[in-house]
Parts: structure tokens; sequence; C-alpha cells
């Protein structure tokens, strides 16, 4: 299903077209009022005339969440206040938060390309949806919501928290779509299941939106498994506009890019340089339609691929895959780069292996260290000594394969791991460096 | 099958290397009206394995279950013998001559008939109860634990 399905079957090359004229218009706009932009447009000497076709982008500066810092709280925005009718800003746990704005336009345009998603997922005016994003500062919440109301779905919005509540709404007011985060959908499959809520007979849940951190494929079957829905993951953040940027089709391979609004390309985070196509790096985005906060090729530290490939949904914009992790958390282990995502990759394909997983890392003398902490269950404990050791040997092995490094898993009692409620911290690095 | 009733139900529980953890299964245990006829712990680096035979196996499992507890039932076997010197060697003697895996074992003391009881988990349960029975060792059957 589409929302606005002339922009989103466009032909490749009108596409292109569309995308050289808006960044040139961007240029331009920006370069008039945004007074970084116009600094630093003339420090690489930059005007419209620089872009004559979509690879011209490379001669752009990129942005990066230091611009932000360094302009906070305003000094990025393109209008003046009376034109700003929303602020949304990053948590920000370390240091400065990050701060993005909105026109009336740029709130019509991100409610287009969340509606755009939730039809891409096959949402419709009749579903109920219940909204398990945070309502506040995080553009999750808001961004779903008006995305999801401008398709004509009735909302819960239930904001995140209080797990049993949230499954009491589910099932008393018929939920058909659920929207959080992919860690907080599974918390919910197991406090409903703690309840004696059986998804199949006491839910209407049929559709999963989920975002906002990065989760495997495997991941994605536990959740559809246990919840009884299909999974669709969306992609976006807030310096871009939120949620919306991109998101899945009924197909479930790959995020749909809104090439319209949003440039994308990737990287190499090292050279800075374009990955080979297909290949992994750093997801890099520009805006084309942006009215308060143009963004020229902004580094999103989200490692991701993009797909060219026709996709038989009939959309005809590039596909990123799901991000595997950030160029910040990947974790350097004895020089060997590791994702997260990696790890519960593997876990998840051992039968039987729990959800909830813990990776620390530690240090011992000039030695890293990385523990896995796996909550045990019944399928993996066993009375004999001699099996346990081979299954947690198995594991080890799977992982030292993929990771090229040597783990130690270890099994924890249920319900150990602490329960998240939105992104989940999955990762403790005690390494002093 | 008459080998049946010599295989003796045992909960298996594991449990973390954490304080408080041993007295939370007992506890569990009491609050449910089981009592504990032989246990053994054996703990790894990481955690422990608690073994119960109980008087109540049923009711043992399903209140740990209840509780969250990742629990097993799987069978042993009980031999008895003489509580004098000897005793366990003759009967180790027996089960290396038959050629029979063990894969743990563990012991109670009843002062009441004078018995030591050895309870073995074998690799293969029906083959150590054919063999020792034929060689003439004395096996409990599951009675003698839910008697009290």
């Amino acid at each position: 299903m589409f929302w606005e399905k002339e922009r989103e079957t466009m032909d490749r090359k009108s596409l292109e077209n569309l995308q050289v004229e808006l960044l040139r218009e961007n240029i331009d706009y920006a370069y008039k009022n945004v007074p970084f932009y116009k600094k630093k447009f003339d420090e690489y000497g930059i005007t419209k005339e620089s872009i004559k076709t979509i690879e011209d982008i490379k001669k752009l500066p990129f942005t990066t969440k230091i611009d932000f810092r360094d302009n906070y709280p305003f000094g990025l925005l393109a209008r003046p206040m009376k034109e700003i009718v929303r602020i949304h800003s990053s948590s920000g746990t370390t240091g400065k938060p990050t701060v993005v704005a909105y026109t009336k336009k740029d709130l019509k345009t991100w409610a287009d390309l969340v509606a755009r998603i939730a039809k891409a997922a096959g949402v419709t005016d009749e579903d109920i949806v219940q909204i398990a994003f945070g309502y506040g500062l995080f553009t999750g919440g808001f961004g779903l919501h008006y995305g999801l109301e401008n398709i004509g779905a009735a909302i819960i919005p239930a904001s995140s928290g209080n797990t049993k509540r949230q499954v009491m709404l589910m099932q008393d007011y018929g939920a058909t779509v659920l929207v959080c985060t992919p860690s907080y959908a599974l918390y919910i499959a197991e406090v409903a299941k703690n309840m004696g809520i059986d998804p199949k007979k006491d839910l209407k849940l049929r559709i999963g939106m989920f975002g906002a951190e990065p989760w495997s494929e495997q991941m994605r079957r536990k959740i559809e498994e246990s919840l009884n829905i299909k999974a669709y993951d969306n992609y976006g953040l807030s310096e871009i506009i939120g949620p919306g940027v991109a998101g899945e089709c009924e197909e479930q391979n790959g995020m749909h890019i809104a090439e319209d609004h949003f440039i994308a390309e990737v990287i190499d985070p090292e050279t800075e340089e374009p990955v080979k196509p297909g290949e992994y790096g750093e997801l890099v985005i520009t805006t084309l339609t942006k009215e308060a906060l143009p963004v020229f090729r902004y580094r999103t530290r989200d490692i991701t691929k993009l797909d060219y490939s026709t996709c038989k949904c009939g959309r005809t914009s590039v596909r990123m895959s799901k991000p595997i992790g950030r160029t910040d958390d990947m974790l350097i282990i004895r020089g060997v780069n590791v994702f997260p995502s990696q790890i519960e990759e593997v876990l998840f394909n051992i039968e039987g292996v729990s959800p909830h997983y813990q990776i620390i890392v530690d240090r011992k003398g000039a030695l890293d260290t990385v523990t896995i902490l796996v909550e045990a269950n019944a399928n993996l404990f066993f009375d004999e000594m001699k099996k346990q050791k081979q299954l947690l040997d198995r594991i080890n092995d799977e992982l030292k394969t993929t990771l090229g490094i040597d783990v130690d898993v270890k099994l924890v009692e249920p319900n150990s791991i602490e329960r998240s409620e939105g992104k989940a911290k999955r990762i403790i690095d005690k390494r002093k460096f | 099958m008459e080998y049946e009733k010599y295989k003796i139900p045992q909960i298996s529980v594991f449990i973390e290397n954490k304080k408080g953890r041993f007295y939370n299964t007992t506890r569990v245990l009491k609050e449910a009206g089981v009592n504990i006829r032989a246990m053994s712990l054996a703990d790894t680096m990481d955690f422990g394995i608690l073994r119960f035979v109980v008087d109540k196996p049923e009711k043992a499992y399903e209140s740990l279950l209840e509780n969250n507890f990742i629990v097993k039932l799987n069978d042993v076997m009980a031999v008895a013998i003489k509580d004098e010197c000897g005793g366990l060697s003759d009967l180790l003697k027996t089960i290396s001559d038959l050629d029979l895996n063990i894969e743990y074992m563990y012991t109670f003391v009843n002062n009441l008939d004078k018995k030591a009881v050895m309870l073995f988990k074998f690799e293969d349960i029906d083959l150590a109860i054919e063999k020792l029975l034929k060689a003439g060792t004395e096996l409990l059957d599951k009675d003698y634990f839910t008697k009290i």
C-alpha cells in the first residue's frame, strides 16, 4: 500500500533529476539563511553551480553531531523562531543535547513520511495503533503519532513504561498495531506471557512497527513468533527529521529511503570515500526539503548498506539494510572490530537461547575480555555437566567463528538481566582507557 | 515395565552462584510441604546444580517452576549397601565389572534400617537396572522415598 504513490514509484531518472534540482536550491537556501553553512560553503567554494549531477554531492563538506553541539541550541536553524512550531532534542546523556526544530511545513512533511512507512507496512485507517514510544523530547512518540493519525488510524498514545498496563490496554482496546523499540516489544511479549495472556487468542495485534535501535533478523523472528505479528523495521534520526526517513514494505527486505526528501550515501568512516556498491559503511544523509533545519551530508554513524535492485512492491527507492551497529558502539576487542549485532545473530541462531543477553567487556592485564551473559532456561540447562558443557562450548565456538575472538558465555538466572522499556542496554564496557 | 519402579525421580535446579539462591530453593520446597530425602550440590565456575530426591517429586517440580526456577525432572537409581567398611568399594567394583558409565553419584545414610543408599545417574538407566539386578544388587524402588 502507498501513501504518495506517484512520489514513491517515480522512475529513477526523474528521481535523480529531482534530487539534483532540490539539492541546488537547498544549497542556496542554507547559504542565505544559516551563517554556519555560509561560512562552510565559502571555505569549500560551494555554490549551487557546484552541483551538476548527483555525484557532485561529494564536493560538499560533512556535517556531524559536533556541529550541532557547537551551534547549540538554535545556531543551525534557517527560519526565525516565529516560524518554528516544534522543538525536539536528544536525551543529551553525554553533554549538551542535540536540538532540532520544525516549521509547519516540516511537520507536514514528517507526518507524510511516517504515513508512507506505515502504509508500506500494511497499516490502514481501520487499525488501532498502540504507541509505546516515549512521548516527549524524543522524536519517536510524536513522529509516529502524527504520521499514523495522518492515515486515519485510531491511536492509543500509551507512551512507554508500565508494561502490565500496556498489555491490558492492548487487550481491552484491541490494538492491532504496536509501535515501540524491538527490545521493548520482546519485553511486552514476556510480560504478557507471565500475565497468562496468549497473543494468538487474547490479542488482536497483527503488525509491529519497530525502530530506534538496531536489531537482527533473528530478533525479528522471535518477536513475530512471540506476539503473533509481522514485525517491520523503520529508520530515522532526529537530526534528519526523526522516524520516517526509511521503512520496510511488506517484502521485509530492506528499508525504502524516501529519496525525494533525502539523499543517502554510504561511506567508509575512516577514508570518508564512498564504499563499493552493496558494501557496509556509514550512512550519510542530506535533507532536500527541510525548512527549519537543512542538513548536508550528515554523518549518521549508523553502519548499513544500500540495495538499488528493484523491489517487488513497486517502490523505486533505494533500500538500506538493517543497521548492523553504530560507528560509536563498534567494540574494538583485541584489535578486532566487533558489533553487538553480530553477537546477537549468533545467539539467536542457537535453539532455545533467550532474547535477553548482555555483553560485558573488561580488561585483565593487557588483554580485553568479553563475557556474554545469557539467561538460562529449561532448554539451556542440563542435569548432566557433560551436556551442559557441550552446549556452552558450541555457543563459544560459533561466536569465535563469527567474531574471530574468544568470548566467554555464562548462563545466568532468568530475569536477572535488566529489562528495558526503551533502548536496551546490551553492552557494559568496564575497560578504562 | 517392572524396571520403572526403580527409576527414582530426581529434581535438578539451576542456581547461579549468588547469595541466598540455595536457601530460596529450599524455602520453596518447605512452603510446598516437600521433604528432601537426599540431595547434592554440584558447582561449576559460574553456576551450580542442585539435585534432590524428595517425597513428592511432582509437587516439588511444579512449585519450583511456579517460582521461576529452571528445573528438570530426571531419573536416577538408588542402590542400598551395607553401612559398613568396604560396602561402597564392593558396589563400585560390581559397577566397574559390568562396564556401566556413571555420570554422577551421591549418597545418604538412613539410620532407621542401617543402610547406606547410593544414588546414581547412569548414562543408560535401563541397562544399568538390568545388569545390576542380574548381579544381585539391592535396588530401592520409588516407594522407599515417598514413605516418610
